[in-house]
């Protein structure tokens, strides 16, 4: 850590880690950055309702199937990553 | 010349005169040798001279000694710790140390002997830790915890062995005492007063006769061991447990006191135990010396621990055992031939009490010492002066402590031996260290004397090497500069594992033990054990108790910080070392016979309950509460409980029923002290628990009910304190029933002698006072009269303790009953005679009308509370606390136009006032104005105040500035009310009156003197000429050097009032001009003022000037234009869109200068402009200047990156974060680590602070194999 790093919030770089899920640091692969894309972005669908409306009307689904899917998309990809850790071991 | 005939007549008058004095002639001094007409006749008045004394003692010591041998020698021995006071005045102190003296630093100066006592523990041998060591036995020379436990039983034991001795021999004594009141009086002649000098010459057989009358415990036989220890500690007897003080002679060397076995602080070489009683009287006892406490024969344990300095001081010092030091038998041996010169002994390690009193003493003997035959052969004629023998009678003196630490001579022979050179041999000026260690003090030679030994470091085993390497570091940690004491940290705190547990804390203990620590040496090393501890981990298991011993001190210092740092440290180190080796260390210390050790560990535990979660400690806190071995145990484990309640405040309330179940036994205990600490902790769980739980405290109100019927004194105080902190917990209906039958007890209680029993009803008639069923009626005709006549009497005025809980208890009970009850019953006492106490009754009338109003307050008290007023406050005489000004103005204020037919009074008595010689009366009196200006105008006396304002105006040429301050803050007041127009004397008159004030130094009267001027800028700006305005501008450009931050920015302020006034372009060019200034601070003010002259006079009348003189080629100047346009833009906000595209080509020049500053301060500019332009279609600008700042991101400098950084987060407010997204994935994934660091860092701060927007921006990833991160949704369109 550098000495600039005392002032400002990266000091607790590891706290920071725990608090934010999304953040990334030097040894990130673009697998673990990806992975985060993905969430951060289905996450954000969720949230905001007029997009979920949005996407409904385009694919011509209900807003609760679409809320749906984007969940089973995290289910999925949880799926990935434990596989992809377990590739790892 | 007859000289022999001379000398002979001499010494036969000599003798004559010893023969008379020898037969006690009354006063032979007055018979002499001094002129009778100078100092009149000897026979006149033969008693001229009774009363002085006739000789001169030869220590300091020795007068204090003769008539204090039966007082109390314990407090005197503590004393004598810190050190002499001569030799400290010298001490070598840190460079910087400025001339001024200072208070000192040292801990032990402040604390009181209580907290001395600390330096009785001892630091103990590490412990068996059975983690660590699994299933093996352990080793027998390791403590374990049965060892401990019994060591434990063993010393309770003895102390009950003592204690039945002691009552025994008392009772002897009475009966003696009996015997002998019954026998006929015998003269006492006989024994002439035992005098220390003359023990030689005493005859055995008077000796023998004395000793059978005298009582002196130095005279007990040793065959009775511990009586006249007993006797000699007699501080301790009022204690609660009359516990024998554990002798630290006896028990290991606290290497706080000694360095190692060899050297004992009682300095005088003379050892307790060895000398038989007799000898006692041969020895003086040593100024800044350590009084020896006679010798008892105990358990030694020398052998048994080895303390832990004793290993750290190798060869060197083992060869030169000075005899001074030797507690052998007599410091005169055969065996001591070899004794070395004290500056050997210098070498050694010594306590610091010994180096002082070294050095005074050679300071002393260097110019003391006697005449050689030949310097009085120099000195004196040749002739008229003859030889002569010593007669035989005499004897030089030769008690050891007379000579401290001369060099002594062999066999008493003074032979003379060639001194061997010895190059080691320290003068007075401390060894230089190599290796860039910082300075010695006298202090840590016997810490880290063998830092001095210039032995090479390669000869030493590993272990002696990591030792030596320990002490430097913790020598720099200790007294170097700050660059070496936090590279010294991080190196042990690197390194802690490798070091050790064992060595680390050998020498970090002993150094926390030592005497003369300073605040700011503990705080750096409680540091470093905080840092290892972390490091450790589990391996400080068998060093928890030595730690304990160490910090638990802390827990009871009475600096607030010190407390923290104690708690932090016993919390770590219990999570380091878990609930059991915490539990196992201090459980043998739970029936501690000393009472300090019980109380500091009850402390600890609390904190270890809060470290580890009270459920954890439940069980055992439960077991120790009902030990049935002892009361001591009991009696800590209900502390422990008490002391939880006021460390975790309402965190006990989870477990409150619990808590309360453990300790609830203990009121009906049969030790009193059990049942007066279980109310008092009932108490502090209840003060914690408010104002929940009252079910949890079910179970014992019963019992607390019972036991204010049945007890008396300190118990039922205590049990007091419980009800009155359970009721307010209680539902009002219960709360009103309990209040009305405690308060029977209460009120009987109110004529109490006792202060302790007096403050605790003070404080529960408070609580009850201020629960909600207790009706106002019942407080009026039931609580009032009684309280009144028992508690509002001039005694109380006098302690202040007494005296804050009155004035509180009171405006309690005004809430309730309201003003005029509480007003109308003390407001004759305003006119009482005793100061303190209408100080008291003044108080509380300013804190009842402050709460209240005045509303209730009728006609006729109304006149009565304005005239005894003005009596306390004209009668007061010393008012430290303006309690009496506060008052006034209190109840003035409450008044408002209610006070207007008082007024002209009330100005009289202040312009009077104003005029008095004293200065302090004079303050008050221009104080008063400013606090009542307001009501004055409410009560349109506007011509009274001109009035005033003229009187003000002729004293400013005051000359106290505390005083002149004050008539500046009254003149304030009342501009500020009556305004610039109707002020008198006018505007224009008044300020050039203020010019030169500005002038003066003080803090006082520049802030006061500052706001005045700026009030009149800001509000009266035209009535005075441009001209004046600008010589003030002058003046504001000094006083932005002030220390105060106030001042300084109404300093500041001012200047943007003037420029307002008298247009930018003059006070500008005053400004410009001192941004070429060399001190930082002002500089610094310079640019902020630029920037408010910008902001209050548009920035365009500013800018062009402002950018003109970043062309001066000074990078001072050039650095204060740029702070100034950071500063401008940070103030004018969103107005800075107009300007932007203006600066910009100067941000470009800046942000590619070589030098750092500049960058730093254009990217902060940079920020501000960003931030205040965000929304505004800036947009191609900023992107421009964000190209200029983000080559900066890899600066290392600490300030710029800053700089930069932050401008970049104000790019992303202002840009969005999909561009600086943009800018980022260049390098998220560089082959470069550290450009990777750094842009992921960008990302991170980009990431936290627009999550959400990222979304958007994201790359579009392909999918890879089964990974699947294609997010198609975003391209969709309907």
């Amino acid at each position: 850590m550098q000495a600039s790093d005392r002032f400002n919030i990266n000091s607790q770089l590891e706290h920071l880690q725990a608090k934010y899920v999304g953040t990334g640091h030097a040894d990130l692969t673009r697998f673990e950055w990806a992975v985060n894309i993905q969430r951060d972005s289905y996450a954000s669908y969720i949230g905001h309702y007029p997009m979920l409306a949005y996407f409904a009307i385009a694919e011509n689904e209900s807003i609760g199937r679409e809320r749906y899917n984007f969940m089973q998309v995290f289910r999925q990809q949880q799926m990935h990553f434990d596989m992809a850790l377990l590739e790892d071991v | 010349m007859d000289v022999d005939a001379e000398i002979s007549r001499t010494q036969e008058e000599r003798r004559k005169l010893e023969e008379a004095l020898a037969a006690g002639a009354p006063m032979a001094v007055s018979s002499v040798t001094f002129d009778t007409d100078l100092y009149g006749g000897g026979g006149a008045d033969p008693n001229r001279f009774a009363g002085y004394d006739t000789s001169i003692p030869a220590s300091e010591d020795d007068a204090a000694e003769d008539d204090t041998e039966a007082a109390n020698p314990a407090p005197r021995r503590l004393a004598a710790y810190t050190g002499h006071a001569i030799a400290a005045a010298d001490l070598p102190r840190s460079a910087d140390d400025d001339a001024l003296p200072k208070r000192s630093q040292r801990i032990i100066d402040r604390e009181d002997d209580y907290r001395r006592r600390r330096l009785n523990q001892i630091i103990s041998p590490e412990r068996h830790d059975p983690f660590a060591a699994g299933e093996a036995t352990p080793d027998p020379s390791v403590r374990t915890y049965a060892d401990v436990m019994r060591d434990a039983a063993l010393a309770k034991k003895k102390e009950d062995l003592m204690r039945e001795i002691a009552k025994k021999k008392k009772e002897e004594e009475e009966k003696e005492k009996e015997k002998k009141a019954a026998a006929p009086e015998q003269p006492a002649a006989t024994t002439k007063r035992r005098n220390r000098w003359d023990q030689s010459q005493d005859s055995d057989a008077a000796a023998g006769a004395k000793k059978a009358k005298t009582s002196s415990d130095w005279d007990a036989p040793d065959a009775t061991p511990g009586i006249g220890r007993w006797d000699a500690t007699p501080g301790r007897v009022g204690d609660a447990t009359p516990s024998v003080r554990r002798n630290r002679w006896d028990e290991t060397p606290t290497p706080g006191r000694m360095a190692d076995a060899d050297a004992t602080p009682a300095a005088g070489g003379v050892t307790p135990g060895a000398t038989p009683s007799g000898a006692w009287d041969a020895t003086p006892k040593l100024p800044g010396g350590v009084t020896p406490t006679p010798g008892k024969k105990q358990r030694s344990r020398w052998d048994e621990t080895p303390a832990s300095m004793g290993s750290a001081t190798p060869g060197g010092l083992g060869a030169a055992t000075p005899a001074g030091y030797t507690p052998g038998p007599t410091p005169f041996g055969a065996e001591n031939l070899a004794t070395p010169t004290p500056s050997q002994i210098a070498r050694g390690p010594m306590t610091p009490e010994q180096y002082q009193l070294m050095r005074w003493e050679r300071d002393i003997e260097e110019r003391n010492r006697p005449l050689t035959d030949e310097e009085l052969d120099a000195m004196f004629p040749q002739e008229g002066y003859k030889i002569l023998e010593p007669p035989a009678s005499y004897q030089p003196i030769r008690t050891p402590a007379r000579k401290l630490l001369a060099t002594p001579t062999p066999l008493g022979t003074p032979l003379y031996a060639i001194p061997e050179e010895n190059r080691g041999q320290q003068f007075d000026v401390p060894k230089e260290l190599g290796g860039g260690l910082p300075l010695m003090k006298p202090e840590d030679y016997q810490y880290f004397g063998t830092l001095l030994n210039e032995e090479e470091e390669e000869q030493l085993s590993p272990e002696e090497q990591k030792e030596r390497k320990i002490m430097k570091l913790l020598l720099k940690v200790k007294n170097g500069t700050p660059p070496q004491r936090k590279t010294a940290l991080r190196q042990l705190t690197d390194k802690a594992r490798e070091f050790g547990a064992g060595p680390l804390f050998n020498k970090i203990l002993p150094l926390l033990m030592q005497p003369t620590l300073e605040d700011q040496e503990r705080h750096l090393l409680v540091k470093v054990i905080d840092r290892v501890l972390y490091k450790l981990d589990e391996l400080v298991r068998p060093f928890v108790h030595k730690i304990l011993v160490v910090i638990e001190p802390l827990l009871i210092d009475e600096d607030y910080y010190a407390r923290v740092e104690g708690r932090e440290i016993i919390s770590n180190l219990s999570k380091a070392a878990g609930l059991a080796t915490m539990i196992a260390a201090m459980r043998p210390d739970i029936d501690n016979i000393d009472e300090y050790v019980r109380n500091t560990t009850a402390r600890a535990f609390s904190v270890v309950a809060s470290a580890l979660g009270i459920p954890a400690l439940l069980p055992f806190l439960k077991a120790v509460c009902q030990s049935k071995k002892s009361w001591q145990a009991r009696h800590t484990g209900i502390k422990i409980v008490q002391q939880i309640a006021i460390l975790m405040g309402c965190a006990v309330l989870p477990h409150l029923k619990s808590l309360v179940e453990i300790i609830e036994h203990g009121l009906s205990d049969e030790n009193q002290k059990v049942r007066t600490i279980t109310a008092l902790s009932l108490a502090a769980l209840a003060e914690a628990a408010a104002p929940y739980g009252i079910e949890s405290f079910d179970t014992v109100l019963k019992p607390l009910w019972k036991g204010i019927r049945s007890h008396r004194g300190k118990v039922l105080a205590a049990f007091l304190k419980a009800i009155g902190f359970i009721i307010p917990l209680m539902d009002a209906l219960y709360a009103s029933y309990y209040t009305k039958e405690v308060m029977q007890v209460l009120i009987r209680e109110f004529q109490s002698p006792d202060e302790e029993m007096k403050k605790i009803v003070l404080k529960v008639v408070k609580q009850c006072v201020s629960t909600e069923g207790v009706e106002a009626d019942y407080i009026r005709n039931d609580i009032l009269p009684d309280f009144f006549k028992h508690f509002w009497v001039r005694r109380m005025a006098l302690d202040r303790r007494n005296y804050k809980q009155l004035v509180e208890t009171t405006v309690e009970m005004a809430n309730k009953v309201g003003v005029a009850d509480i007003v109308g019953r003390v407001v004759e006492d305003l006119k009482d005679e005793s100061e303190p106490y209408r100080r008291m009754v003044m108080e509380t009338i300013e804190k009842v009308v402050a709460n209240l109003g005045a509303s209730d307050i009728d006609a006729r008290l109304e006149e009565l509370l304005i005239d005894g007023i003005l009596y306390a406050f004209q009668e007061q005489t010393s008012d430290d606390a303006n309690v009496m000004l506060n008052g006034f103005g209190a109840v003035v204020n409450a008044l408002g136009q209610r006070v207007k037919p008082y007024l002209p009074q009330i100005c009289g008595t202040i312009k009077w006032r104003l005029n008095n010689k004293s200065a302090k009366v004079r303050q008050q009196a221009a104080d008063l104005i400013s606090r009542i200006a307001i009501v004055m105008k409410q009560c349109q006396e506007e011509q009274l105040m001109g009035h005033l304002g003229v009187v003000l105006y002729e004293y400013l040429g005051e000359e106290y500035p505390e005083v002149l301050g004050s008539i500046l803050g009254a003149l304030k007041a009342i501009v500020n009310v009556i305004g610039m127009t109707k002020m008198t004397p006018p505007i224009k008159d008044l300020l050039p009156r203020l010019t030169p004030i500005l002038k003066n130094r003080h803090e006082k009267v520049q802030e006061n003197c500052i706001d005045l001027v700026g009030r009149i800028a800001d509000r009266g700006a035209e009535f005075v000429p441009a001209r004046e305005w600008m010589r003030i501008c002058f003046e504001l450009l000094e006083m932005l050097k002030a220390h105060k931050k106030g001042i300084r920015r109404a300093t500041v302020n001012t200047f943007g009032y003037i420029a307002k006034a008298i247009g930018p372009q003059d006070v500008l060019a005053t400004l410009l001009n001192n941004l070429k200034v060399q001190e930082r601070q002002n500089r610094v003010c310079t640019t902020v003022a630029i920037a408010i002259v910008a902001e209050t006079c548009s920035p365009f009348t500013v800018l062009p000037a402002l950018m003109n003189e970043y062309r001066v080629p000074e990078l001072n100047v050039q650095n204060g234009v740029l702070k100034s346009l950071s500063f401008l833009f940070e103030y004018i906000g969103e107005m800075g869109k107009d300007y932007i595209y203006a600066v910009t080509p100067l941000l470009e020049d800046a942000l590619m200068d070589r030098d750092l500053v500049h960058r730093q301060t254009a990217a902060s500019a940079v920020k501000h402009m960003a931030l205040g332009v965000a929304g505004l279609g800036c947009e191609d600008a900023l992107v421009h200047l964000l190209n200029y700042v983000w080559p900066n991101i890899f600066e290392t400098s600490p300030h710029v990156i800053n700089a930069v950084m932050e401008a970049i987060e104000g790019m992303r407010v202002a840009l969005g974060a999909a561009v600086i997204l943009n800018y980022c994935l260049q390098g998220l994934f560089h082959p470069a680590r550290k450009v990777r660091e750094v842009y992921w860092k960008i990302y991170n701060s980009l990431y936290i602070g627009a999550q959400d927007a990222l979304v958007a921006a994201y790359p579009a990833l392909e999918d890879d194999g089964d990974n699947i991160f294609s997010r198609p949704e975003l391209a969709m369109f309907v």
